[in-house]
């Protein structure tokens, strides 16, 4: 995959004319055409493959484990990072490293005052040796990290430390993982009660239709957040981090899945009464054949959109609920768990950093939604 | 119109019996009971309590019975304006919500026109200049409002006050005005705290709406009528605001159904970061000590809120577009 930065002729046929090449591709084929000509999505897909990808591997590339905490570090401000360095001849060469902190004491406050000492240097490298670190939960054991300091022991803090002198670009970037795996699991289980209920609801028509419609609008008309946090909060606090995990994407998709369901009922009900279903009845096709053979086709993509558009309402969702506490707890890390602490006044004002999570959720959210909106205008391509 | 009207007041029975459902499920979800709670809270305070004395508790609440009587008996005391004890208030329910409540629905309100009197003109702008600098800037705007949580926003306009004003501003009242008796003045000084957390809670409605705007406006441009009012020589702003606006308006008034919602929601975790005197803060402590009476009935009328804002709104609609005629 390209970020479009090649001229908008190469990147496909044109579509104002019909040329036999566009007149025998496939349906697929005629919706990546379609997808690569809106910009911003094809960005954002570029953004989200990255995300994806820090996400799978964040043992391998944070530089610390999100736990290791060190005492002398409080808050310590973000370091820059250095590419080249003066060697003794004087001239540029390239050896990462960053500098050192002061420390000084202020008396009024009495609280610690970094400042960035020039002289002080730490070398940084790639692949630095580390302590052995399980990978995927165990599956393997690894020694070696992305980058990290070269002296074990060093202060790398790229993004600032936190309350206990943690790494908070390591923190985000195993906060990757749990956040964005929330938006998925979720939207998956939403998709399945979407799918069920609203197929039901718009291949039987009827009554049935009738019922689940209602329920469909009482729910929507509720707000969400005080009935998330409701049943967040009859979850027991001694339940273990994985369940609550699960709880917490399953208490999302209970009142999630109902935007989704109404997608899919549209869609039934509209192909219902289209001339090739009516056909295919006619020629006596099961019902099973009859929706996965001949009506699938021409909705998977609106609602593999759809799903798109529903993955950043699920992050944004359990970064709030984290953020209040009634969501995942400590030691999970997740973006909104990370948020928790920049929740007083008082520690956004000493650690601003403390927002950049904030930054990785705005991101992470705008991409999911150009890529959402790119997928809807791409959806049907046989418009116009 | 009447008989829509009173069809539309006649479904909303089942929507209020659902909400009570919903919030007696809410309460009765944490293992243990209130007389658990209620136990457990005496025991850490060092004077446990008998056996004997916790079941007569239960008995004078009825906690013995089935759930449905235990329901029933709870929707009745409801109506009758007692919602139960809250353990960390130590007083009625009743006692403590309704100030909260008053003022999250001004809150409500107040974002709502907000959202309405920016997203309006925005949006027609946005449609009418499609494809301009100005259009570009305003979607872009919208999707970075749409993909901010409205508590970090509240976090960063704390953060910018106290860097930049020097002093806080959170609440919604100056504290020589917290306690003291209604009056203009005080009138005043809410004003002048009001409008942060609008603002704050509006951003995501603005930006949904100005969307939904451009899109509705865009699909009505494009009308023969349109060109015939223009080639009858109408003046161009005329002819947009007397014609196209007025047919795209009608799904904005509808999105008070959606819009109502997602404000209450906001408002919850809004009003916890910039501490206001709304239900959000209590809601969230009731349910962070499962202090489930209070939590429950705060999430009962926060539901029976949205569902009067989404009444209203329709009859509304019902009013504004001449199309829509409900009777059979």
């Amino acid at each position: 995959m390209t970020i479009s930065s090649e001229p908008a002729a190469e990147t496909g046929p044109p579509m104002a004319h019909s040329t036999p090449k566009r007149d025998s591709a496939s349906q697929w084929r005629l919706m990546w055409w379609q997808f690569r000509r809106h910009r911003l999505a094809m960005v954002s897909s570029f953004v989200l493959l990255l995300i994806a990808f820090v996400g799978l591997f964040c043992e391998f590339l944070a530089p610390f484990s999100p736990d290791a905490f060190s005492p002398r570090y409080t808050y310590a401000p973000p370091q820059r990072l250095h590419l080249f360095d003066r060697n003794e001849e004087g001239s540029l060469v390239f050896r990462p490293y960053v500098n050192g902190y002061k420390v000084t004491i202020e008396q009024a406050a009495l609280r610690r005052v970094f400042t960035i000492d020039e002289n002080v240097k730490y070398p940084v490298g790639l692949f630095v040796k580390s302590d052995p670190y399980p990978m995927w939960g165990g599956l393997f054991t690894l020694e070696t990290k992305l980058f990290g300091p070269l002296k074990k022991g060093d202060p790398l803090y790229l993004l600032g430390a936190d309350r206990l002198g943690r790494d908070m670009l390591s923190r985000i970037v195993y906060g990757t993982r749990i956040s964005m795996s929330i938006g998925l699991v979720g939207v998956a289980l939403s998709l399945m009660l979407g799918i069920i209920l609203g197929g039901i609801s718009g291949y039987k028509g009827g009554m049935v239709d009738n019922v689940i419609q209602r329920v469909i609008e009482f729910i929507l008309s509720l707000p969400t957040t005080p009935l998330w946090l409701g049943l967040a909060a009859a979850m027991p606090n001694n339940w273990p981090p994985l369940r609550i995990y699960f709880a917490i994407t399953l208490i999302l998709s209970l009142i999630g899945w109902t935007s989704l369901a109404r997608v899919i009922r549209g869609r039934f009900l509209s192909l219902r009464t289209e001339d090739f279903v009516t056909a295919a009845r006619l020629d006596g096709a099961s019902e099973k054949r009859i929706i996965f053979r001949h009506m699938a086709p021409s909705f998977v993509s609106h609602i593999i959109a759809e799903v798109s558009l529903a993955i950043p309402a699920m992050i944004l969702a359990e970064t709030a609920l984290s953020f209040l506490g009634l969501g995942l707890q400590p030691p999970i890390v997740s973006w909104g768990v990370l948020l928790q602490e920049a929740q007083n006044i008082r520690s956004i004002v000493t650690a601003p950093w403390l927002f950049a999570p904030g930054v990785a959720v705005v991101i992470a959210v705008l991409s999911l939604n150009f890529v959402g909106d790119g997928l809807r205008d791409a959806a049907d391509p046989y418009r116009q | 119109m009447f008989g829509f009207i009173f069809r539309r007041l006649l479904w909303m029975i089942p929507s209020f019996f659902a909400v009570t459902v919903v919030a007696f499920v809410i309460i009765q979800l944490p293992p243990g009971d209130f007389v658990t709670s209620y136990a457990a809270d005496l025991a850490t305070s060092g004077s446990p309590a008998d056996s004997a004395t916790l079941d007569a508790l239960r008995v004078r609440y009825g906690l013995d019975q089935p759930m449905v009587v235990q329901y029933l008996t709870w929707v009745g005391n409801a109506f009758r304006g007692d919602l139960g004890m809250s353990f960390e208030y130590r007083s009625p329910v009743a006692s403590i919500i309704w100030d909260r409540l008053g003022m999250t629905t001004l809150v409500a309100f107040c974002t709502l026109a907000f959202v309405w009197l920016v997203a309006f003109p925005v949006g027609i702008f946005s449609a009418v200049k499609q494809y301009s600098i100005g259009d570009y800037a305003v979607t872009f705007l919208s999707f970075l409002g749409m993909a901010t949580p409205s508590f970090l926003l509240a976090l960063v306009v704390m953060y910018l006050s106290v860097e930049f004003l020097g002093y806080s501003v959170g609440g919604l009242f100056s504290p020589e005005q917290v306690n003291a008796p209604w009056s203009w003045a005080k009138v005043i000084d809410l004003l002048g705290h009001l409008w942060i957390p609008v603002v704050v809670l509006g951003v995501a409605g603005i930006a949904a709406l100005v969307r939904i705007m451009r899109a509705n406006l865009l699909d009505e441009l494009g009308k023969p009528y349109v060109e015939t009012g223009r080639a009858k020589g109408l003046p161009e702003a005329t002819l947009i605001l007397r014609y196209p606006t007025r047919v795209a308006l009608n799904p904005f008034i509808s999105t008070v159904g959606w819009v109502l919602p997602v404000l209450v929601s906001g408002d919850v975790i809004v009003s916890s970061v910039l501490s206001l005197p709304t239900s959000g803060p209590i809601l969230i402590q009731a349910l962070k000590t499962q202090d489930m009476y209070l939590g429950g009935a705060l999430i009962m009328f926060q539901c029976v809120l949205v569902l009067i804002g989404t009444l209203l709104s329709d009859i509304l609609l019902a009013f504004v577009d001449p199309r829509i005629r409900y009777d059979n």
